[in-house]
């Protein structure tokens, strides 16, 4: 049978295309929020919270561009749905820029010149989320629910890092008064990267309903305390 | 059920135009009937009131069943049987005569002609297919000067004057703009308190819109039937999928 809407299609693909790249977008400004933080390189972090703007420019760009497909074109089932996820998808990866702008924020006035084994647990769980936030975008991109669900899976390992991190800079806070302000500072991080894995798991659960028309809703494991 | 389609085969002379087709229509429903032209919604419609007898050639079988009554019995008497399952047309097709007269020509058929009756059905049949207010001071004018979209209203009621139980409707907008189409969308969703509806359409906006329930077909086959719910937002078969999102043509 012949394909028909062959533009149609094509106008579908571009949101598609649209929301990954703002992922990507987002994906590389945590990178350079982390490592700006890490390396106490300011000039990197006013890079970044400068690049958020961008991000929020892409996500009126991707919701113009819905709502004409809606108002044009009056998708249904499948369709319908990429551009449903492309709006919530979307709306998730521009809170992630957020998060990445206020540990970049963090870092104009972070000291990291610092117990470098302390700051290497922060780096980790930071690896943890960018990690997380990539696997969802690739699985986006691909439509692969499989991936996606290895996505949520992770879920259970931010926590458990972020938990971790906690108990070890809250029990700093006696021992080293000195430096509260910048153990402060990090217990913010890692509730922002924590908050950026729960954005991921959420992308990874709109790629399932993308693809399989089913509302899922992970359940949160044991809840940090932070 | 109100109607109940079983194993429904249908031949013009060697060319079988429907396979195997079994549908439930429950009652005060809307259920639409979509697929591409040819697939055989139309002839199937036409099946549910016999209007395919008069066709030469045409061979059936197959169960279809009125309230559990096999319409194709043989002591079947087909004008009660259109009275029971009404029909409106794609375009509209009103009478040479007065718009009155329109709508009380099935009811005199059926041997009424007691003014005062005639008058309150008139009246009753023209306020259900939201036309009373627009014709009430011109009853006895010629329904030829109406509007495309109020001739077709005004079928629709000379329809609703018979008190059928079932309306089939074979695409009944495709004539008519789309405020003509908006009113006749309002009033299928107030008919259907009291009526049975099964409604050919092309237009998926308007399957979606008014139809509890949609089944598709095509090259003959109903492929899937569901709610309209479920078919236009996650259908099972990747066919309807196709259809429904203009995939082919």
């Amino acid at each position: 049978m012949k394909k028909t809407r062959q533009e149609y299609i094509r106008d579908l693909q571009t949101v598609q295309d649209k929301v990954a790249i703002m992922g990507e977008t987002a994906r590389q400004a945590l990178h350079k929020a982390m490592k700006s933080l890490m390396e106490s390189d300011r000039m990197l972090a006013e890079e970044v919270m400068k690049a958020d703007d961008a991000i929020d420019d892409m996500i009126i760009d991707i919701e113009d561009y819905c709502l004409l497909l809606i108002a044009k074109q009056q998708p249904i089932a499948h369709d319908l749905r990429v551009i449903a996820t492309g709006f919530k998808i979307s709306t998730d990866i521009e809170r992630i820029g957020d998060h990445a702008y206020d540990i970049a924020k963090t870092a104009m006035s972070f000291d990291a010149a610092w117990e470098l084994d302390k700051l290497q647990k922060i780096s980790s769980l930071g690896d943890y989320a960018e990690a997380m936030l990539e696997k969802a975008i690739e699985a986006y991109r691909r439509r692969d629910v499989v991936m996606a669900d290895e996505v949520r899976k992770m879920d259970q390992g931010m926590d458990d890092l972020v938990t971790k991190t906690f108990y070890m800079l809250s029990g700093m806070v006696t021992e080293v008064a000195e430096r509260q302000k910048q153990i402060t500072q990090l217990l913010f991080v890692s509730r922002f990267l924590e908050r950026i894995g729960d954005h991921a798991v959420n992308i990874a659960e709109w790629i399932i309903y993308l693809e399989t028309a089913e509302r899922i809703h992970t359940q949160k494991h044991t809840k940090t305390s932070v | 059920m109100k109607m109940n389609i079983k194993n429904l085969n249908l031949y013009y002379g060697d060319h079988q135009a429907l396979y195997d087709v079994s549908l439930e229509v429950p009652e005060n429903h809307v259920v639409a009937l979509i697929g591409p032209s040819g697939c055989g919604k139309s002839t199937f419609l036409r099946t549910l009131n016999r209007m395919n007898d008069l066709i030469e050639g045409v061979r059936i079988d197959g169960e279809i069943q009125l309230d559990g009554e096999s319409i194709y019995q043989e002591n079947m008497d087909l004008v009660e049987l259109r009275k029971r399952v009404g029909m409106v047309f794609q375009r509209p097709n009103p009478f040479p005569m007065s718009i009155y007269d329109n709508v009380a020509y099935g009811c005199r058929v059926h041997g009424l002609n007691d003014r005062k009756k005639l008058d309150e059905i008139v009246e009753r049949s023209l306020r259900g297919a939201a036309l009373w207010d627009e014709v009430k001071d011109r009853l006895k004018s010629s329904a030829m000067g109406m509007s495309g979209g109020q001739q077709q209203r005004l079928c629709i009621a000379r329809v609703m004057a018979v008190e059928p139980e079932v309306v089939l409707m074979d695409e009944p907008c495709s004539a008519l703009d789309p405020i003509s189409t908006m009113k006749i969308e309002e009033m299928v969703a107030e008919l259907k308190k009291k009526y049975t509806i099964v409604m050919v359409t092309h237009n998926m906006q308007q399957a979606a819109r008014v139809s509890d329930e949609t089944a598709f077909f095509l090259n003959g086959k109903l492929i899937e039937h569901d709610k309209t719910d479920v078919i236009f937002t996650k259908p099972r078969d990747k066919k309807t999928e196709d259809y429904i999102t203009g995939r082919f043509g």
